[in-house]
Parts: C-alpha cells; structure tokens; sequence
C-alpha cells in the first residue's frame, strides 16, 4: 500500500466510524425516557453524522474517481466498511449506549487532539473542528456514566455488566494496523502506543470514579478496521440504505 | 468579472443583511461564520460552519448566494472553511446584544478547553440580569444553545453555549 492509498483509506475509515455509531444513535431518536437526554442523544448523532459527511468528501476527492459522501454511505456493503465493531453493536439499554459512547470517545477525542498535528492540511481541519464537539460529548455521557455506577444498586450492577461486554471490543481501537503505521509513518500521524497508554489512565480515573471495576485484559474481538464485521452492521445498513436500493438515484 | 459590479465592502454589506435561519436575530456577519470574500474570476465567499452538523448550513450557503444574486451578481461560489475553527468567540459585540434583548444568554467570551470541561457557572439571565441561574438542559431547540432556569425572575432562557 503507497503513501496516497494509505490516506484515502485512513480518512474513509475515519467517516466510516462516524457514520455508523452516528446512525446507531439515530436509531434512539425519538426512543428517550425523557426530554433532555432525548435533544442531548440527537444532538450528538448530528455532529457525528456531520463529521461523516467532511470525512467522506474528502475520501472522494482523495479517490478521485468521482464518489461523493452519499457513495460512500449508501452504496457500499458491509465488507467495505472499515468502522471499529464496538460501534456497530446494537444500543441495548441507556447504561450500555453510555458505557460505548464513554469508551469511543475517551479514544476519539485523544486521536482527534493527535490529528491536529499531522501533516495533511485537511484532516487538521477537520479534525480541529470535531474535537470541540467531542470534548462536549465527553463531558456529558461521562457524567451519566459516573452517575450510574454511582447510583443504585439496580443500576451499578446493569453499568458493571455493559462495561464488561463491551471492553471487548476496546482492542482494536487501540491496536495500529499498517493503514494506522503508514498514516503515522508518512503524515505525522497518531501514535496508537502513545494514546493507548493516555486512554488507559483517563478510562481507569472514570471508572474509578463511577465505583466500578475495569475488566481484565481479556480476548479482544478484532476485524472492523479489515472490514470484517459482526452480523449486526448488516442490519444496521439495510435499514440506512433502504431508500437507496429500493428508489436507486432518489434525491430530493 | 464581478469586479466591475462591486467591491469587497459592499459585498459584506450585503452580507451582513443575511438572517441566521436558526437565530434570525442574527445576521451570518454578527455570528461571525462570513470569513472573506474575494473577488476575481468569480466572486468567493469564505464561510465557516458553526458545527460539523449543522443543519443550516446548506441553508446558509443558498441564502448568500440568493442574497447577491438579488443584487445582480450571477457567478458566486460558497466555498466552505474549517480552519481555523469556528468559535462563538467571533460573535460580535454587536450580535451579543441582540442575542440578549431576543432573549438569549450570549456565550461568555474566551471559549477555552477548560470551559468545555466543566460546567459554566454564573450565566447571566437575559431578562433580570441576575446570575443566580441553573441548567435545566445542556441542549435546547437547537445544537448551539443550552436551557436554563433564572432562580430570581423565575423565567426560562437559552443560553449560547461557548465552544
């Protein structure tokens, strides 16, 4: 793989895993307890999906042949995504859409700050712009994360159980590939060493915090940066692609 | 070439009579997202999108572009800017008082990362000034605004938030 491919892939990937947790949290739209999470839940699915859309434009000029954002959302299967398979599992109750978006995002935010710095003039923009949006996020599903450990009885042992479901998922984030090890090689990218060692300690503080245990290191699922994904993406992208396979060409 | 049809000021003169769709109160100048406007073969207008998903931001783009085809300049290109990043620092003095007599909290200045992290204090309330107010929602009607209650004159307001 040459230097340009690298970048292509690397940014799509970056749209990739936008797009999927972002349509995850669409899928909760309207499904709220209550009002103030519901408009914080929306919210924040528009900034991912916004995020998706610069990614994917910017994939396209890169590629070059013509794909724009909407190519890269709704005419690509399942194989072609490269999202991390922590996002594409479904939203199961409040306690584990807020333990996923609390890990995602402890990881994010440090590869966005990261992305501020690389050589490639258009993923620092866009990276500077979504990094304020992330460290909002943050903010906001930490607390409802520390609140629910550090709640009742009821909800600490249903915040235990999603955060050790899903820390397996937390490897891959974590671990580089070659896209990862070019990008860093030839753009000043992120160091995945460096900012798993940073996500470690900021993820242990807020799990201490939340009254919780972290998991053992146990086997990590891995494949969604190789596009090999759980049976859950397939279900996820019918529904997202819908409109397209069934009207080819719609727009409005 | 639109050159010969008008200058610089007078383009962001025009601009600055383009209503924000979500906050009409304001203009796209008072918020701050106009970045430039450079005028050649074609005339470009530099915008900045508030946030990543913003859903006004199509909206806006079309809006300038009707506004100077309204003063007969037919060849515009929105071109939209990312960097630097749009901050509710670029709100003017100007746009912050109308965003008060509308109702609505302005963002404290100095949008900094620690601000981010923590919740804001002391937000004044619009209508009695009081800074004895508490979050009611971290969002309201729309992605850049926050809900809260005053403790004094008891009247709910939106507050800007800082970014």
């Amino acid at each position: 793989m040459n230097k340009d491919q690298a970048l292509f892939a690397y940014v799509a990937r970056l749209g990739d895993n936008a797009l999927i947790l972002g349509q995850r949290m669409v899928e909760l739209v309207a499904a709220y307890p209550e009002l103030e999470e519901e408009l914080a839940n929306a919210n924040f699915a528009l900034d991912f999906i916004g995020q998706a859309r610069m990614f994917y434009s910017y994939a396209g000029e890169l590629e070059g042949s013509g794909r724009g954002e909407d190519e890269f959302a709704f005419l690509r299967d399942e194989n072609e995504f490269r999202n991390f398979l922590l996002l594409e599992q479904p939203n199961g109750h409040f306690g584990d859409s807020i333990t996923r978006l609390m890990l995602f995002e402890s990881f994010y935010l440090l590869l966005l700050e990261a992305l501020t710095h690389c050589s490639d003039e258009r993923v620092v923009e866009i990276a500077a712009r979504a990094e304020k949006e992330i460290r909002y996020h943050l903010r906001h599903n930490t607390q409802w994360f520390v609140r629910l450990g550090d709640g009742t009885d009821e909800s600490h042992e249903r915040v235990q159980a999603s955060l050790n479901n899903l820390w397996q998922f937390t490897g891959e984030m974590l671990a580089a590939d070659e896209i990862d090890n070019i990008f860093q090689a030839e753009y000043e990218g992120p160091d995945l060493f460096e900012i798993r060692k940073a996500w470690r300690t900021s993820v242990a503080a807020i799990v201490a915090e939340a009254t919780l245990t972290q998991p053992d290191d146990q086997w990590m699922a891995s494949g969604g940066k190789q596009g090999r994904h759980s049976e859950h993406l397939g279900y996820l992208i019918a529904e997202m692609q819908y409109l397209q396979r069934a009207h080819p060409g719609a727009s409005w | 070439m639109v050159a010969l049809v008008a200058s610089r000021e007078q383009v962001l003169s025009w601009l600055s009579e383009v209503p924000d769709p979500e906050i009409p109160v304001l203009t796209i100048t008072d918020l701050g997202i106009v970045r430039d406007v450079l005028i050649g073969e074609e005339l470009i207008v530099e915008v900045a999108p508030t946030y990543s998903g913003c859903p006004a931001t199509e909206v806006i783009e079309q809006s300038v572009i009707d506004a100077l085809h309204a003063h007969g300049i037919s060849d515009v290109v929105v071109k939209r800017v990312l960097s630097p990043a749009w901050t509710t620092d670029w709100i003017s003095a100007e746009g912050r008082n109308k965003l008060k007599e509308y109702g609505i909290a302005p963002p404290q200045q100095g949008a900094s990362k620690r601000e981010l992290l923590h919740v804001n204090r002391g937000i004044a309330c619009p209508r009695c000034d009081s800074v004895n107010t508490q979050v009611v929602s971290e969002f309201g009607s729309t992605a850049c605004k926050a809900s809260y209650k005053c403790s004094d004159c008891l009247e709910p307001f939106e507050y800007f938030k800082c970014i």
